[in-house]
């Protein structure tokens, strides 16, 4: 089953065309991820998935809705998309728990109750429901970065967009969000990661899109893409990385 | 000897004073607070963004029209004239016969409001764009993200420039004299004119308004102590969750 169905996305910043014409679909329980190089579009691709990019054209199709009519409604879509930055984006007012809890209780009209205890069992899969009353300020990266995944989890989204989530860390930290990221790709969530780790995409992906100057040069399965590759700029791209 | 005459005066004034300083305290923390109030309004209408060019877009920009010339109207003119204009002007022009206090809190208030205007703009452009996205990410919308992740951000960060603002109306409510609000400095010139002894009454003005000053500041730090919570976080044990 198709989750999110993406056809002639383009995506413009000023004369600056970032995306052109890219075609895509996740289904259900798949995960993929997204690689290229700086500036090829894959952040952008993400971004505009969950409308934090408006698109300059094309379509997003979400149960058998175009969200980009002007009649749909932004915020009751993004709920059914958990979103995870490069910079954690906590909210610095909030504690862990309420990190976790505001949005249900907001969005989706959770009883407090019901939302600490979803939020309490998304915290104890990534480890963080030790450190349910403290500040982000007082967390390292990962931890910060562990907090974000459970807060998009206690959304329960049906798909979970991951931007760069391991970029901004120690080596040392990357493992633990890692094993984090790992542990929801066996449980059987849809996940779309970007990402410059190639190791874990050859164990985890499902399938791996390679994306370059704004088009989506070669997709399928990590054993194709990322050991064989067919296109001259894949190889180049890997040569470089896997070194 | 002037100690005694310090004795002497407060002995025979202290009603006087404490009623001075009292309406001193009670127009200036009034005062700041409506002007915050009027700040945080000014502040977040000046921060919305509309996209589409309609009706709501050229609303919202002839309202920041208006709002704009309020803040640099009362910003670029002294308290004292705002403070004549407005008392004498009102009763001119509509007849309006305010009562001095409430005219002491309008005119501080008005002030207050301007200064804080900008203070509040800045604030909330100062968060990181970050966090507007990861609300926006789980679906609030504008006003949700404002209410339960920007402004209580903003409040803790412009909360030492309040209290600055604060601060300065306990001393500038002084000028208010010259519409006849009997607040401290107003008193003060009364006992000066009774007793003649001008250096004595106004140094115990002085320390009743180092006295109400000092006492906000220190207020005000505890306050933001409190608001930022303990340094150190309690692991929970597992038994307890």
């Amino acid at each position: 089953m198709t989750v999110i169905k993406i056809e002639h996305l383009s995506k413009s910043f000023g004369r600056n065309q970032v995306l052109k014409d890219v075609n895509f679909q996740v289904e259900k329980g798949e995960v993929v991820c997204l690689i290229g190089s700086s500036g090829s579009g894959k952040s952008t691709l993400l971004r505009c998935i969950n409308l934090l990019e408006i698109p300059s054209g094309g379509q997003i199709i979400y149960q058998g809705e175009n969200i980009l009519d002007e009649k749909h409604n932004i915020q009751e879509y993004r709920t059914h998309l958990g979103m995870v930055f490069q910079q954690f984006n906590l909210f610095n007012n909030h504690n862990v728990l309420t990190n976790c809890t505001v949005g249900q209780i907001k969005v989706l009209k959770r009883s407090k109750a019901e939302a600490e205890k979803i939020a309490l069992n998304y915290l104890q899969i990534v480890g963080m429901d030790q450190y349910v009353h403290a500040k982000p300020r007082q967390l390292s990266g990962g931890q910060k970065q562990r907090v974000a995944i459970a807060r998009a989890l206690s959304m329960n989204p049906d798909v979970m967009l991951f931007d760069e989530p391991t970029s901004a860390l120690d080596p040392e930290m990357v493992g633990e969000v890692l094993k984090v990221m790992r542990r929801l790709a066996d449980e059987g969530n849809t996940m779309l990661i970007v990402t410059h780790e190639m190791e874990f995409a050859k164990e985890v992906a499902d399938r791996v899109v390679f994306m370059d100057k704004g088009v989506i040069v070669e997709e399928g399965p990590p054993a194709q893409v990322l050991v064989n590759p067919k296109h001259e700029r894949t190889k180049e791209f890997l040569k470089r990385t896997l070194k | 000897m002037s100690l005694e005459w310090i004795i002497s005066i407060v002995q025979n004034n202290w009603q006087m004073f404490l009623r001075g300083a009292y309406y001193t305290l009670l127009i200036s923390v009034i005062g700041t607070i409506i002007g915050a109030l009027i700040g945080f309004f000014i502040g977040i209408m000046h921060t919305i963004k509309i996209r589409k060019k309609g009706i709501k877009f050229y609303s919202l920009k002839l309202v920041n029209f208006i709002l704009t010339c309020y803040v640099e109207f009362f910003r670029g003119t002294p308290m004292i004239v705002q403070a004549m204009v407005m008392y004498y002007g009102l009763d001119i022009a509509f007849g309006i016969d305010m009562h001095f206090i409430t005219a002491g809190i309008l005119v501080v208030s008005l002030n207050t409001g301007a200064y804080m205007a900008e203070i509040v703009r800045g604030g909330i452009v100062s968060i990181d764009r970050g966090q507007y996205e990861a609300a926006s990410a789980i679906g609030m919308n504008h006003l949700q993200i404002m209410l339960n992740v920007v402004l209580p951000q903003v409040a803790r960060n412009v909360l030492p420039a309040t209290g600055n603002q604060l601060i300065m109306n306990i001393k500038d409510t002084a000028v208010l004299n010259v519409i006849s609000v009997t607040e401290l400095f107003f008193q003060t010139k009364s006992i000066a004119g009774n007793n003649f002894r001008y250096f004595e009454s106004f140094f115990v003005a002085c320390v009743l308004y180092f006295i109400m000053t000092f006492t906000a500041s220190r207020i005000l730090l505890y306050v933001e102590k409190r608001l930022d919570g303990p340094d150190a976080y309690q692991k929970q044990s597992k038994e307890t969750l």
